[in-house]
């Protein structure tokens, strides 16, 4: 489904998920399922910080000569019998795709994994042209049948608990008997496989993403670890694939380089299980393929980036790392960020897509912990990037008014030390006063979004600088 | 305490001079980590004196306000450039420091080039101890089990981890329990705490769990920020844990009262 924009009440949106007993349940789980096995499969391999190097190197050079790599890469794909369509903005990808599916009638579309197609809008647009779109994936099919969108963008239905998803089942699938036992999640995987198996058959046209676009050979790349991939791709009479630009890299080698990267710092697999390369249609002697082959290359913003600030961003693999590791979205979870990419890689590349006025919540909600960066395979600055944001956001006057006053006023004073340091001292002292015979304050004047929750100390008395001066005159004077 | 070596790169017949980066919270709120910052750094043999000086400009810097940001630098660089070395009782302030200060005068080779050789004497208090002047262990005692809270910007952008884990395993008396995710942030992030509290809350209750579960008597970090946030939040669950900055408990000020806790009398 179209993902509304709630992105401005991510405080609302934030206030409900951490209400929601059910949501962080599930979401207790993510720290310590993805950080772990990370870290594990990091450790195991004793060159894994030069290959994030090497991972960054590739995706840096690809983006300074990206011009170059778009048209080999159009040029190798139209040598494998492929057709490559530029989209210039949402509206227009889905456009292509839909006129794909018109021209060869489809019905029936099923779909692998993609975080742009979430990006267009493209199931609901499908829908209101008489296409049906199906899930494959097991994540967003889950999500599909209870019309969500994806809570984070490789696991897109880790907001869910297995009770959840048995009570869907139960309420979707009514051909099925009501006394089958579902409580095994091995029993509610074979149930979907067995619903989708007559889908992939049924399906006239197959969308997925691609995890990289390989210039040197016109290939698209796709892993998964259910194969839903293959037989999206395989099995209809056209094969689209819908990918960013960023998706390029330059050779077979340099895809194989970053593999090497993405699932250890998603999920700690050595390799996803299925790891899929698609070139053109369907050959003369090949056993099965599709009869066509497309790609969809979404731009929505993304050449505007790579003049900017924010080139860096497009160095992104999608692999989650960021927010597996984020204390906000083990907090909040990801629908909270209220569009599409969650996390720290959401707070960044989202006001890009939905212009900073919308989206300045999302780099403002991060505590700059840094640990984002610290996992990124590709070694974006993530921390940086989110306060290039702040800044814009500052720049044009939409920090919120008692942020921006409350920052006028202390930067005023704090920048006059001769006016600031009795200042404090005052303040320090009346307070010390107030709070000293408890040592500290259960409610503040002006501080109250901090001792709503939390103690404030009492301060101890004079302030530091004050007391050392006192302590130096004194003892210069006993020398004296 | 004991120095394995001189400090290298100051000349040996003089001590390194410190200029002490108390840091506004340490100014305003616990000056009691300043005394013990500068104890430490004198027992290492350190010269040290206390310019005037207001913030690093952090708040700024993170807030967006980079002009801002930019006069807090100029005014620290200026008032702390004289020294062999500038020392801070948090990694989050040493941290803005080294790592920040340079990118706020882009297009400004003169100025870029003074806040480098700036930068270069900066460092958060326990590694410069450890690191720079080769201290292993310290004179003093601690009767309680500690645990200690890795804050963020020390960690990542410092690496300041094992340093301060070394100095307390030499405190007499005292036990290191490590807690589950001692690196996890605390959810303090400067203004975030006051402009996402709900959140704020959330990820600081999950770490006050984990403090709570370590047995430790006693909660440790290097930033006064992150401190305050978690003994708030102990002290309004009602735990009795007691919250101090890893400076005193090594500079053997231990026995005053805990961070939130009135005095005595």
């Amino acid at each position: 489904m179209t993902v509304a924009i709630t992105s401005p009440h991510l405080k609302e949106n934030a206030a409900e998920a951490l209400k929601d007993a059910q949501l962080q349940e599930a979401l207790a789980k993510v720290g310590p399922g993805f950080i772990g096995k990370r870290r594990a499969a990091a450790d195991k391999m004793p060159e894994f910080e030069a290959l994030r190097d090497s991972a960054r190197d590739i995706k840096t050079h690809t983006l300074a000569h990206l011009d170059l790599y778009l048209e080999q890469f159009e040029e190798k794909v139209r040598a494998a019998g492929g057709h490559v369509h530029f989209a210039v903005d949402a509206a227009d990808a889905r456009a292509i795709i839909t006129d794909i599916c018109k021209r060869l009638g489809a019905r029936t579309v099923t779909k692998g994994k993609s975080m742009i197609s979430e990006e267009i809008g493209l199931n609901d647009h499908l829908e209101a042209q008489g296409i049906l779109p199906v899930e494959t994936d097991l994540g967003e099919y889950l999500i599909q049948i209870r019309h969500e969108t994806p809570s984070h963008i490789i696991a897109p239905a880790i907001h869910l608990n297995k009770r959840q998803v048995e009570a869907d089942f139960r309420r979707v699938h009514t051909d099925l008997p009501a006394d089958r036992d579902l409580t095994e999640p091995t029993a509610l995987l074979a149930e979907a496989r067995g619903e989708l198996r007559q889908k992939f058959l049924m399906a006239d046209v197959g969308i997925t993403g691609a995890n990289f676009l390989i210039a040197e050979t016109g290939t698209s790349v796709l892993v998964t670890n259910e194969g839903n991939g293959d037989l999206t791709q395989t099995l209809p009479k056209a094969h689209i694939v819908l990918a960013s630009l960023e998706k390029l890299v330059p050779t077979l080698e340099d895809a194989t380089q970053l593999l090497r990267v993405l699932a250890r710092s998603a999920t700690g697999q050595d390799m996803s299980v299925y790891t899929s390369f698609s070139t053109g249609p369907r050959r003369a002697d090949d056993p099965d393929g599709p009869g066509e082959y497309h790609v969809v290359l979404l731009d929505n913003g993304r050449s505007a980036m790579l003049q900017g600030d924010l080139r860096e961003m497009l160095r992104c693999i999608r692999c989650g790392a960021c927010m597996n590791h984020c204390p906000v979205y083990h907090a909040i979870g990801g629908h909270a960020y209220g569009w599409v990419y969650p996390g720290p890689m959401g707070a960044v590349l989202t006001p890009s897509l939905i212009g900073v006025e919308k989206g300045a919540n999302l780099p403002n909600a991060s505590t700059f912990c840094g640990r984002c960066e610290e996992v990124c395979p590709v070694r974006i600055p993530l921390p940086k990037l989110m306060r290039h944001w702040r800044e814009k956001e500052f720049e044009r006057h939409l920090t919120p008014a008692p942020q921006r006053y409350g920052l006028k006023v202390w930067g005023f004073l704090a920048t006059r030390g001769w006016l600031y340091r009795p200042a404090t001292r005052l303040a320090m002292k009346a307070l010390a006063l107030l709070g000293g015979t408890r040592g500290r304050f259960s409610s503040l004047p002006l501080a109250g979004g901090w001792t709503r929750y939390r103690d404030f100390p009492a301060p101890e008395g004079d302030t530091f600088q004050a007391q050392w001066r006192a302590r130096k005159a004194s003892n210069r004077s006993t020398a004296a | 305490m004991t120095s394995s070596s001189a400090p290298s790169s100051s000349p040996s017949h003089r001590p390194p001079r410190v200029g002490l980066f108390c840091t506004c919270l340490v100014d305003t709120i616990r000056p009691s980590v300043g005394f013990a910052a500068a104890k430490l750094l004198a027992e290492a043999g350190c010269e040290v004196d206390v310019p005037r000086q207001t913030c690093c400009g952090q708040p700024a810097f993170n807030s967006g306000d980079r002009a801002t940001a930019r006069v807090f630098a100029e005014q620290t660089i200026a008032a702390f450039e004289s020294f062999d070395y500038v020392v801070a009782p948090s990694g989050s302030c040493a941290g803005m420091m080294k790592a920040h200060y340079p990118e706020l005068f882009a297009g400004e080779p003169d100025a870029m080039i003074r806040a480098e050789r700036f930068c270069a004497k900066v460092f958060e208090l326990v590694s410069f101890l450890v690191d720079v002047l080769g201290v292993t262990r310290v004179c003093a005692r601690y009767d309680g089990v500690v645990t200690y809270h890795d804050s963020c910007s020390g960690l990542r952008e410092l690496k300041v981890r094992d340093q301060p884990r070394a100095l307390l395993a030499s405190v007499e008396g005292l036990t290191l329990n490590e807690m589950a995710d001692a690196d996890t942030c605390c959810g303090f992030g400067g203004t975030f705490c006051v402009k996402y509290p709900a959140i704020s809350d959330a990820i600081v209750g999950k770490k006050a769990s984990n403090i709570a579960a370590s047995g430790a008597d006693t909660l440790v970090a290097g930033d006064l920020g992150c401190l305050m946030n978690m003994a708030g939040k102990l002290q309004r669950e009602g735990q009795d844990i007691a919250v101090r900055h890893v400076a005193e408990v090594l500079a053997g000020m231990g026995d005053q009262p805990a961070i939130g806790v009135a005095r005595k009398g």
